[in-house]
């Protein structure tokens, strides 16, 4: 069996604040093999995010801080990566889209220059003439299905509509032909049938470049669609993870399920109560299991220990002390 | 249930509602002919996307725009006026709640400044029977006491919402204009707001203009939908109905690109249809119908001919050059036709 | 518990907690917290300048020839000047000179100019907008200095005279800077929900507006503080503000400037004074400043 792509292992990563530390990773352990689409999927503030910064090393170090842990990526420890290492990384090995496609593009520079200068760090070793690296950029925005790209290249990011830019932040993170993408929220800020062509897009072109990705989002639709196995992640650690059909098929950890039954379903069964409670303080988050304090099903034990995974079928794992014993 | 609906009063009705800006770029239509009726304690829920206009229709109601034409009425007055230009007393009855709590609640103030405010401009209590007011309508949003001294920045988006619903429900309004109120926040926050709006409608007798990019939510808390593209009403029809037979092509392309999480909303999704282009600029509206550039079903009248509304006998009113042919051609038995009448 | 006792309690706790969270910001950055220990230090010098100084007396009419002009000594730490009086005590009452001129000047401007920037932010659109920021740029046109030598010089000298003239050219800065502010967020939902529910406009500009405008306007404050100790020491030097004997340390430094370089302590000393002061002034204002842009942290 080949080692996978990434693998992160018992990560935990703390913010130094005004009265304390906030323990915001605490254990968070998953892998990813070459060519998976995998799902990383929480609600805001449980530390998917801050996972994917800490395994490309782009967390603000202080106030963050990494506190234990290991992340391997292509056999190599990130976390002991030199500054020089981590570029050599960023350029060929892991590439990321983020949230918000306003933000990620800088206003002040057209779209060719960005593009054009993503396309030439990713290649410098084969120190492409002007002319080469503008045909790649044409063929890149070509790919993402974008109407008459050579005028694109000329526009500021201001003339172009929210779906367009995202398209392009994809174009830019596939023109390094990486290994690994990490997509954040990719489709939150856009129309829902934009969001539906820009996922659409992004699972063809992940297939064409073997690329593996990982995708984060709240939205529990979009991963059931467009995810091949899921982690559902909860205050800093993994709840369940699962193969995405597995998983909405039987939710197991009491967390997922009450996620589950507080989407709106369009069958018109009305809206459940939700899950009650609130995510924890990360200065003082509860001893044991985190989610304990809000679980129905909870025990005394959960109060006392941290759950670790437990076996629950083939690659199927959950972190909840009631499937102890394989049950 | 229809015709209980249909016996009680109107509380809000717009014909033809237009609202046009003046920009350098030409004029945006953002509201374009809007018409609907909305009845006591109805919960009409309003969904479109980017540039339809729905957010333009919710602050022209609450008086943040006057209207460039059209009719606006509540309760049979005509209110299509700025809000410093309203009688006091409809400042009172016409509540919104926005849909980022982050810039609708004053950062510089506290929660308890914050709910003083509507008491103080429209009770005739004083400064301590307000400070019990308050209280009770921390408690009446499922919030502590000792939130009232907090400030927003220090609270949740969820619960800063709350306090948004709080604000708006202190005036004793009789309607509530509900801008994505939980489109910013998580899932199982979401689900405690809605729950809590639906118990507060039944409570205070309120009637909701609900608006929300989200169908799957519509579906459980509208009593009657309306979609919206590019400042014109697609369709409106009664929930139950709208989901059962969505008829216009963009709703029908809106609702089977939704994500769901279960086989069985899957199966009630219509048949995938691939939405191609991109989503035109309201100032950059095409003639003939606003939807055909995108239509998959689009005719050669779509491009010149602007739809009518024709309605059916489920109170389902459709704008689409497919279903008007139906009104004119009742012997025609052209079987390759979608009809409203199924 | 009634609503009365919440008030105070939970409200107490509340601003101190608010007031330590700040204060840690603030102590992060040595610099600010060097500028407000010399902010502190003036201020205690100036307020208590009649029982710190050593010679008080010499802040008046004093004169002794025999003691006059010496170098520094431990007698006197900054030496005399030709009059006989001595500097050291003399800085300190210049600082109170200093300091009130800058708290009059600010806390005449500064209430003029935010108000009529808040209106104007407010009123965007309308001829009142207008008329405010047109009045605002006239002013803002020329030059501060030589508006307040033009003034100055009409008028008889005097200090009184010089924070009217440095007053009259400051509020249009203030009035600017809040403008730029109340124009922004005069369209933020919270003031729509404000006008939807029917608050008066006096109630929008100071209470939902004037709030959101207090950092930057604590800020200017602080650094305007050096800006106008400055300024007024230039119209002393002038000739154009404070007159002898009045110990003002722009005068210092001119009836000082004869004596270079031979009895250089005469005007260096005040003159040191002087930068010493709108350093602290500029230092605790850039610490305000970093100190409120770190909030969300």
């Amino acid at each position: 069996m080949a080692p996978p792509l990434l693998d992160v292992s018992g990560l935990r990563v703390g913010y130094d604040v005004y009265g304390g530390t906030l323990r915001v990773l605490n254990g968070v352990n998953f892998y990813l093999e070459e060519g998976e689409k995998v799902g990383l999927v929480g609600e805001t503030g449980c530390g998917k995010t801050t996972t994917a910064k800490a395994v490309l090393r782009i967390l603000p170090e202080p106030p963050a801080r990494i506190m234990g842990g290991e992340v391997t990526f292509r056999k190599a420890s990130v976390l002991d990566m030199s500054a020089k290492e981590v570029r050599e990384m960023h350029a060929h090995g892991v590439a990321m889209i983020f949230q918000d496609p306003t933000a990620a593009l800088n206003p002040v520079f057209t779209i060719g220059d960005q593009l054009m200068t993503a396309i030439r760090y990713s290649s410098l070793e084969q120190k492409l003439t002007r002319k080469e690296i503008r045909e790649r950029a044409l063929r890149a925005l070509g790919e993402v299905a974008l109407p008459d790209p050579a005028r694109i290249l000329d526009n500021y990011p201001i003339q172009l509509s929210g779906g367009m830019r995202q398209r392009i932040c994809i174009a830019m993170a596939l023109a390094a032909n990486s290994q690994l993408m990490i997509a954040d929220e990719p489709t939150t800020s856009l129309d829902v049938t934009i969001q539906d062509q820009v996922l659409r897009l992004l699972g063809k072109l992940v297939l064409e470049k073997d690329t593996s990705t990982i995708l984060i989002t709240h939205s529990l639709g979009i991963v059931r669609e467009w995810t091949a196995r899921v982690y559902v992640m909860y205050a800093g650690t993994m709840a369940e993870t699962a193969p995405t059909a597995e998983l909405f098929r039987e939710p197991l950890h009491p967390y997922t399920q009450g996620l589950m039954k507080a989407v709106p379903k369009l069958t018109g069964e009305g809206i459940a109560e939700g899950i009650e409670g609130r995510i924890p303080n990360y200065l003082d988050p509860p001893r044991g299991c985190r989610f304990h304090p809000r679980c129905p099903h909870r025990m005394d034990i959960c109060s006392q220990e941290l759950p670790p995974y437990f076996e629950a079928g083939p690659r199927r794992q959950v972190a909840c002390f009631l499937y102890r014993d394989g049950n | 249930m229809d015709n209980q609906a249909r016996t009680k009063d109107i509380l809000l009705s717009a014909a033809d509602l237009k609202k046009h800006f003046r920009t350098r770029a030409g004029t945006v239509r953002a509201a374009d002919g809007v018409s609907f009726e909305i009845r006591e304690n109805e919960t009409l829920g309003l969904v479109g996307e980017s540039g339809s206009g729905k957010s333009t229709v919710a602050y022209t109601i609450v008086g943040m725009y006057r209207p460039t034409g059209g009719s606006l009425l509540f309760r049979g007055q005509d209110i299509g006026r700025e809000s410093a230009r309203r009688p006091r007393q409809l400042k009172k009855e016409i509540q919104i709640v926005f849909q980022d709590p982050g810039s609708s609640l004053n950062p510089r103030q506290s929660i308890r400044q914050i709910l003083d405010l509507p008491l103080r401009v429209h009770g005739a209590l004083d400064r301590r029977g307000r400070e019990e007011q308050t209280v009770r309508l921390l408690e009446m949003v499922e919030l502590p006491r000792d939130f009232l001294y907090k400030a927003p920045r220090s609270i949740g988006g969820g619960e800063r919402q709350m306090v948004a619903i709080a604000r708006a429900l202190a005036t004793n309004p009789s309607f509530v204009v509900l801008d994505e109120p939980t489109s910013a926040l998580d899932v199982s926050v979401q689900a405690k707001i809605i729950n809590l709006l639906i118990s507060l409608q039944k409570e205070l007798n309120l009637t909701y203009l609900f608006i929300t990019h989200d169908l799957s939510l519509m579906r459980n808390m509208a009593t009657r939908v309306a979609i919206m593209y590019l400042g014109k009403i697609c369709e409106i029809a009664p929930t139950v109905e709208f989901f059962r037979n969505p008829l216009h092509p963009y709703t029908r392309m809106l609702l089977s690109s939704i994500p769901v999480v279960s086989d069985e909303e899957q199966e009630l999704k219509p048949k995938k249809i691939v939405s191609q282009g991109e989503i035109p600029s309201p100032v950059d509206i095409p003639p003939g119908c606003s939807f055909h550039q995108r239509c998959p079903h689009r005719m050669e009248i779509c491009a010149r001919v602007d739809p009518i509304v024709v309605r059916n006998r489920q109170d389902h009113e459709v704008r689409c050059h497919l279903y008007t042919q139906d009104m004119q051609d009742t012997q025609d038995a052209n079987p390759g036709r979608r009809t409203m009448h199924e | 518990m009634t609503p009365r006792r919440i008030g105070t309690s939970a409200g107490m706790a509340r601003l101190l907690d608010r007031t330590r969270r700040a204060w840690y910001r603030f102590r992060k950055n040595s610099l600010s917290v060097a500028g407000a220990v010399i902010v502190l230090l003036v201020v205690c010098l100036a307020v208590f300048a009649p029982l710190l100084a050593p010679y008080p007396s010499h802040a008046g009419t004093f004169v002794d020839f025999d003691a006059s002009s010496q170098g520094p000594s431990l007698r006197h730490l900054f030496g005399t000047d030709a009059f006989g009086r001595d500097i050291l005590s003399r800085v300190f009452f210049g600082f109170r000179l200093s300091l009130i001129m800058g708290v009059v000047v600010i806390s005449l401007t500064a209430p003029v100019g935010v108000t009529l920037g808040l209106i104007a932010g407010y009123l965007k659109g309308s001829w009142v907008e207008t008329l405010i920021m047109r009045i605002t740029d006239i002013f803002v046109a020329v030059p501060p200095l030589v508006l307040a030598l033009a003034v100055c010089s009409i008028l008889t000298p005097s200090v009184f005279n010089a924070m009217m003239a440095v007053s009259l050219m400051w509020w249009p800065w203030y009035c600017r800077m809040v403008y730029g502010i109340a124009s922004s967020i005069r369209n933020e939902f919270y003031v729509q929900a404000a006008e939807i529910t029917g608050a008066s406009r006096f109630h929008i500009i100071f209470k939902e507006m004037l709030p959101n405008c207090f950092g930057p306007i604590l800020t200017k404050v602080s650094l305007d503080m050096g800006w106008v100790i400055l300024i007024g020491s230039a119209l002393s030097f002038v000739g154009l503000g404070a007159q002898p004997p009045t110990p003002d340390l722009g005068t210092m430094v001119a009836d000082g400037g004869k004596y270079l370089p031979d009895q250089w302590w005469i005007a260096i000393f005040p003159a040191i004074a002087i930068m010493f002061v709108v350093f602290g002034f500029n230092l605790l204002g850039d610490g305000i400043r970093d100190m409120l842009e770190t909030e969300s942290l």
